[in-house]
């Protein structure tokens, strides 16, 4: 246990205080940024991705510093990452470690799968209820159709 | 007192079962008397992005009779749609004209963001093949006018059952009201999983054919629908079966004596027409009925009774 945690940390630095978004599916990790808007973060951001992982096989982690989110931030990876670690790092040290969770409502950035819903034809932040948590089936508010799993675009 | 002031109507679920009854004995009320002022001093909007004649004249002859003037297009090319407008816009500016909009829109999930960008309320007549709700508070009406009751009815659906939202809007109305659903529909055009899993969630009973004969006999409503051709996989397999699903006169021999034909209306083929002077037809009236319930919800949802 000892050796791979030093041989993970050694593959993606520590961070003295942030966030680290941990158990990230492989290849989820760019969109997991895009969702948070890292892109434009000034902070230093360290990430890795197709890393051992004896629970996943692969995985990927994503390390920010000086980044505390808040729930509805973090909530927006849950659909790309719904078996992510949230770890909140002060000083080095874990404060808290806690699991995504898909959240009763996704608004404004899973597209909806129906070409016709008024959604993908104006200006209109999508909203969805999850039906389905396990399964992930999102049902839209607007057209009422189902977005699934295998159908999700994000936005 | 139930009230339903100011309350939009887009999907059928957004109304209680007591407050679709309540509708439906308003409608009574408004067949027995279709001419009255009580909206004197209203304006209706009624903009159709789509043409549907059926519809929206139902709406206009339903305000007209009861004073309202009506404004409104009946093509998005003849509003400011065709210039660009977006459907936010064109709600907010017609909100200030109007004490009520009724819209009807090609796009799914349009009369639900009407009706939350919208300070009057908003009934839908029709998001492309989303909700109609009118429509099913018109055929409940017309279920309870020929049957005496809306309880524990014997219902046959007709055609396609995959594409129909009227079909499916009815069901999940009737679940209400403990029906018994026939569906009567090719392979291709079933009933699609979620409606059945509605009535399997309500506890109540439907079965499957591919011959409306087996349920003729059964059935105390025959709800007909239209069937179309864009909607086969192979154009063969409906070549093979268009002629099954049309109904003739001589079938209704061994039909109940109260048992009525319902069709939502336009009807190209499916009901020929010497069904029409068959006492069971009753497709027209229920067209008429479209008046009465669209009256009723003019009236309570903007607050008159």
């Amino acid at each position: 246990m000892e050796e791979s945690k030093t041989r993970k940390e050694l593959q993606v630095s520590a961070i003295e205080n942030g966030t680290v978004i941990d158990h990230i599916p492989a290849k989820s990790v760019f969109q997991v940024v895009k969702l948070l808007g890292l892109e434009n973060c000034k902070e230093q951001i360290l990430f890795g991705t197709n890393l051992e992982s004896k629970k996943f096989g692969k995985k990927g982690i994503v390390k920010v510093a000086n980044r505390f989110f808040e729930s509805d931030e973090i909530n927006k990876i849950t659909l790309a990452a719904p078996s992510a670690t949230l770890i909140v790092i002060r000083n080095y040290q874990v404060v808290e470690k806690k699991k995504v969770e898909i959240p009763d409502h996704i608004r404004k950035y899973v597209r909806c799968v129906n070409p016709n819903c008024i959604t993908n034809h104006e200006k209109i932040p999508t909203k969805f209820l999850v039906i389905d948590k396990e399964d992930i089936r999102l049902q839209c508010h607007y057209c009422e159709k189902v977005t699934d799993k295998n159908n999700l675009f994000f936005i | 007192m139930i009230s339903m002031k100011n309350k939009s109507l887009v999907s059928i679920d957004d109304y209680t079962r007591e407050e679709q009854l309540k509708i439906l004995d308003l409608a009574e009320g408004f067949e027995k008397k279709p001419v009255q002022d009580i909206l004197k001093g209203f304006v209706v909007a009624t903009l159709f992005f789509e043409p549907s004649t059926r519809t929206r004249l139902s709406f206009e002859s339903a305000a007209s009779r009861l004073g309202a003037q009506v404004i409104g297009f009946s093509e998005a090319s003849t509003s400011s749609v065709s210039k660009g407008e977006s459907l936010n816009d064109t709600i907010l500016t017609v909100s200030k004209y109007a004490d009520i909009i009724v819209m009807r829109h090609p796009r799914e999930g349009s009369a639900r963001y009407a009706s939350e960008v919208s300070p009057v309320p908003v009934i839908n007549a029709g998001d492309g093949a989303n909700q109609h709700p009118t429509q099913t508070l018109l055929d409940m009406y017309s279920i309870r006018k020929t049957q005496g009751t809306l309880n524990n009815l014997q219902v046959a659906f007709v055609g396609d059952l995959k594409y129909g939202r009227t079909v499916h809007s009815l069901t999940f109305a009737l679940c209400n009201f403990n029906a018994t659903f026939h569906l009567v529909s090719p392979e291709d055009l079933k009933l699609p999983s979620y409606v059945k899993q509605k009535i399997k969630d309500n506890k109540l009973e439907y079965y499957q054919y591919t011959d409306m004969n087996e349920v003729i006999p059964k059935a105390d409503i025959l709800y007909m629908t239209r069937i179309q051709k864009e909607r086969f996989s192979d154009p063969i397999e409906y070549e093979r079966v268009k002629n099954a699903y049309i109904l003739r006169n001589e079938m209704l021999q061994d039909a109940k004596n109260t048992m009525r034909v319902l069709h939502p209306l336009p009807r190209v083929n499916e009901i020929e027409t010497d069904v029409d002077h068959n006492a069971k037809a009753y497709y027209f009236d229920q067209a008429q009925n479209g008046v009465y319930v669209r009256q009723a919800l003019l009236a309570s949802i903007l607050g008159v009774i």
